[in-house]
């Protein structure tokens, strides 16, 4: 009993860190239809900022719970900075062209970011443990677990049902979901869709760097911290439904648990659940779970 | 006449000169390690500081004897360093390039590129000297004559930790791994798995973690580790995966339920300080680091090294010092044979089954038809003292005791019971 309620939390952790990338990288393709690579980098920033900026907190003697403000601080800072920077410096310029020339262009964004994190923070790793160990433990059975754990998880429904309301219960989402149905239309009625762009790869480059920023504590900051995350994160949305807010939530939670059953009980297939899931949610439903129907154009 | 006589003087004059010139020109090495990846923190920065740093010396002649000679037995060294990252087929590309600009080329830190360079080394004929990576494979599965190893291969890393464990801990019934999932992890796991067998039979093996190389999050395999009843547990982790599992399983007790051989540990040590737990044992795949004799040479290097770049020398750092004084004794013990300019093949003649002072000691070519470098190996244990690591208990092998003998294969020696 112990080892599948350890099973279940193991997952549930899992999933949320998945969700808080997966959520960005969904409402980025669903309202601008792109795959946006340098969310992968974008995650990395926020790991990096969050160290530096909560570790000066730190070395400052600033009160220890201070740092967790300081992490959603470089998260809000990234999201900032970065999108903006990225969606009118770079992606403006490409709207209209195909899916796959815009996912070059991020693809190159990426690289281009990655060296520009070397560049920034050099290639010794960073270390942030002070907010993951001192909040102490809590217990399953005999297992300890670090309270953070429930922080990311407290996190990600936080983020999960903010977007939800934000979507679909206030007039700027509404307007928003008008353009994820069609942007040719929702301009014809006078929807700024540029500013709607804008706003959403914002907040979509914020929850990529909140990722990294509340995962800072548990790593090694580290050059490449992005590729593996963005390849996740892709996976995950594609098994919720590209462009699925609630699909990102249940492709997360599918990968992560049935990762943490893998992990325990057969971890020499660990490596391929992720993509075992992925498959078979793909065979029964080709465009992932939660996929919305597409709307027949005249 | 007149003319004629002019002409033979001048082109007598520009030969000596244009040999005199050649003498002049610095010798060229091509240096692969990792300047960007996650590599190029805990291995590659700090292996290219120990090349910068002894070339630098060389040629200014201020490393002591006996390598007070001014750079190569007179003559300046050069480097040139290029980018390990991108992978065994751009690491071939790269050396083919690099082979028609250098004389000579000294690197290589992934078992993976080290693999896949060496045949291709032995095709252009260009003298190569493998700095760090560490499968035996090299030359348990082939042979070669351009191709050296100066620092010792991976074996000795577990069978030495091996022993270790077994000594401190005689009464130890089960173990478990977590490993990264490729060649490096799989094959540390097996190395340990099996010694563990070979000294203690009977030994039982409750689970072995493979993650993801750079997965980074071990939330459930510490779990699994934790409640797998192991009570000795091994990882040849290293870069940002090593300070993950320490940086999540500490906190969780994981190292204080358990005691925790970390094969690979020492680059990690600078990083972390005292979060590694009390009691933790520690390995640096030689006698690099903290493990390093405290002879008069090695107490120069660290000085030295800390000196320039603030941080004390890694085991990375250490190897790559290794083969760069290694090159230059076998290019200076071709010069006392009687060539003042000694060509590759009187280099290679020199370096084969060469003995050399390293920085960590003596370096004896002994393996791989005296190609393969061996050294002793020394594992510690983690304590803090005063708020500060140190490394206790530090039990010193012989190179015999935990490498196999010229022409046995690692997995089979070690499956044998280290029998010679």
């Amino acid at each position: 009993m112990n080892n599948l309620l350890a099973v279940v939390f193991d997952g549930v952790v899992y999933s949320s860190w998945l969700f808080l990338m997966a959520a960005g990288l969904t409402l980025i393709y669903g309202v601008m239809k792109i795959l946006n690579i340098a969310h992968g980098s974008l995650y990395a920033l926020g790991g990096y900022t969050a160290a530096t900026i909560a570790g000066a907190w730190l070395a400052a003697g600033q009160a220890a719970i201070g740092s967790y403000a300081m992490l959603v601080l470089a998260a809000l800072l990234v999201g900032v900075v970065m999108g903006p920077l990225l969606e009118r410096g770079l992606l403006k310029w490409m709207y209209g062209k195909d899916e796959v020339v815009l996912l070059l262009v991020t693809y190159a964004a990426f690289l281009i970011l990655e060296d520009a994190i070397k560049l920034i923070w050099g290639v010794e790793s960073m270390l942030l443990p002070d907010p993951y160990s001192l909040p102490g433990n809590f217990h399953i059975g005999t297992l300890a677990y670090p309270v953070y754990n429930l922080l990311l998880i407290a996190m990600a429904i936080l983020v999960g049902l903010a977007l939800a309301w934000a979507l679909y219960r206030t007039r700027q989402g509404k307007l928003l979901l008008a353009v994820i149905h069609d942007r040719e239309m929702s301009a014809t009625m006078g929807i700024n869709v540029n500013r709607v762009y804008l706003a959403t790869f914002t907040v979509g480059s914020m929850l990529a760097a909140l990722g990294g920023a509340l995962t800072a504590p548990m790593i090694a900051v580290s050059p490449g911290i992005g590729v593996e995350v963005i390849v996740l994160s892709f996976a995950v949305v594609v098994v919720g439904g590209l462009g699925s807010l609630g699909g990102a939530a249940i492709g997360a939670l599918m990968v992560g648990i049935v990762r943490s059953a893998a992990v325990r009980y057969w971890p020499e297939a660990e490596l391929f659940t992720i993509y075992f899931v992925m498959a078979l949610v793909l065979i029964a439903r080709p465009k992932g779970l939660f996929s919305a129907p597409e709307a027949r154009k005249i | 006449m007149i003319r004629i006589g002019t002409v033979v003087f001048s082109f007598l004059v520009c030969a000596l000169a244009s040999t005199g010139a050649l003498a002049q020109q610095p010798l060229k090495i091509g240096i692969v390690t990792f300047l960007s990846g996650p590599a190029a923190g805990p291995f590659g920065v700090p292996a290219r500081n120990g090349f910068e740093l002894v070339a630098e010396m060389l040629n200014a002649g201020t490393v002591p004897a006996p390598y007070a000679t001014k750079g190569f037995g007179g003559r300046a060294i050069e480097l040139v360093i290029i980018d390990e990252a991108g992978g065994p087929q751009k690491q071939v590309a790269e050396l083919r390039n690099l082979a028609q600009r250098v004389d000579y080329v000294v690197g290589y830190i992934s078992s993976g590129d080290c693999l896949a360079v060496a045949p291709v080394a032995e095709e252009l004929k260009k003298l190569t000297v493998l700095f760090d990576c560490g499968t035996p494979r090299i030359f348990e599965d082939a042979s070669y004559k351009y191709v050296f190893r100066t620092g010792p291969p991976g074996t000795m890393d577990n069978t030495s930790a091996a022993l270790y464990a077994l000594e401190r801990h005689p009464n130890v019934k089960s173990i478990a791994g977590i490993n990264q999932n490729y060649a490096w992890g799989q094959d540390s796991w097996t190395d340990f798995e099996a010694a563990m067998k070979a000294l203690k039979p009977g030994i039982e093996v409750k689970t072995s973690q493979m993650t993801k190389l750079f997965a980074g999050q071990f939330g459930a395999e510490i779990s699994t580790l934790l409640s797998s009843g192991a009570e000795l547990i091994h990882s040849s982790f290293w870069g940002g995966d090593l300070e993950g599992l320490v940086l999540q399983g500490a906190p969780r007790g994981l190292f204080q339920k358990h005691i925790v051989v970390l094969s690979a540990g020492e680059p990690g040590i600078n990083r972390l300080g005292t979060r590694i737990p009390d009691g933790t044992i520690i390995g640096a795949r030689g006698p690099f680091g903290p493990f390093a004799p405290d002879t008069e040479f090695n107490r120069w290097f660290k000085t030295t090294f800390q000196d320039r770049y603030n941080l004390p020398p890694n085991y990375a750092s250490y190897k790559a010092t290794n083969a760069l004084l290694g090159l230059k004794a076998a290019y200076e013990k071709a010069q006392k044979a009687g060539a003042a300019n000694p060509s590759q093949e009187q280099i290679i003649a020199a370096f084969e089954n060469l003995s050399f002072e390293g920085v960590g000691g003596t370096v004896k070519l002994s393996l791989g038809k005296g190609h393969q470098a061996t050294m002793e190996n020394a594992i510690g244990t983690a304590k803090t003292v005063g708020g500060e690591l140190r490394i206790v208990d530090v039990k010193r092998y012989a190179p015999e005791q935990i490498n196999p003998p010229e022409g046995l294969k690692s997995e089979a020696w070690i499956k044998s019971g280290f029998r010679k």
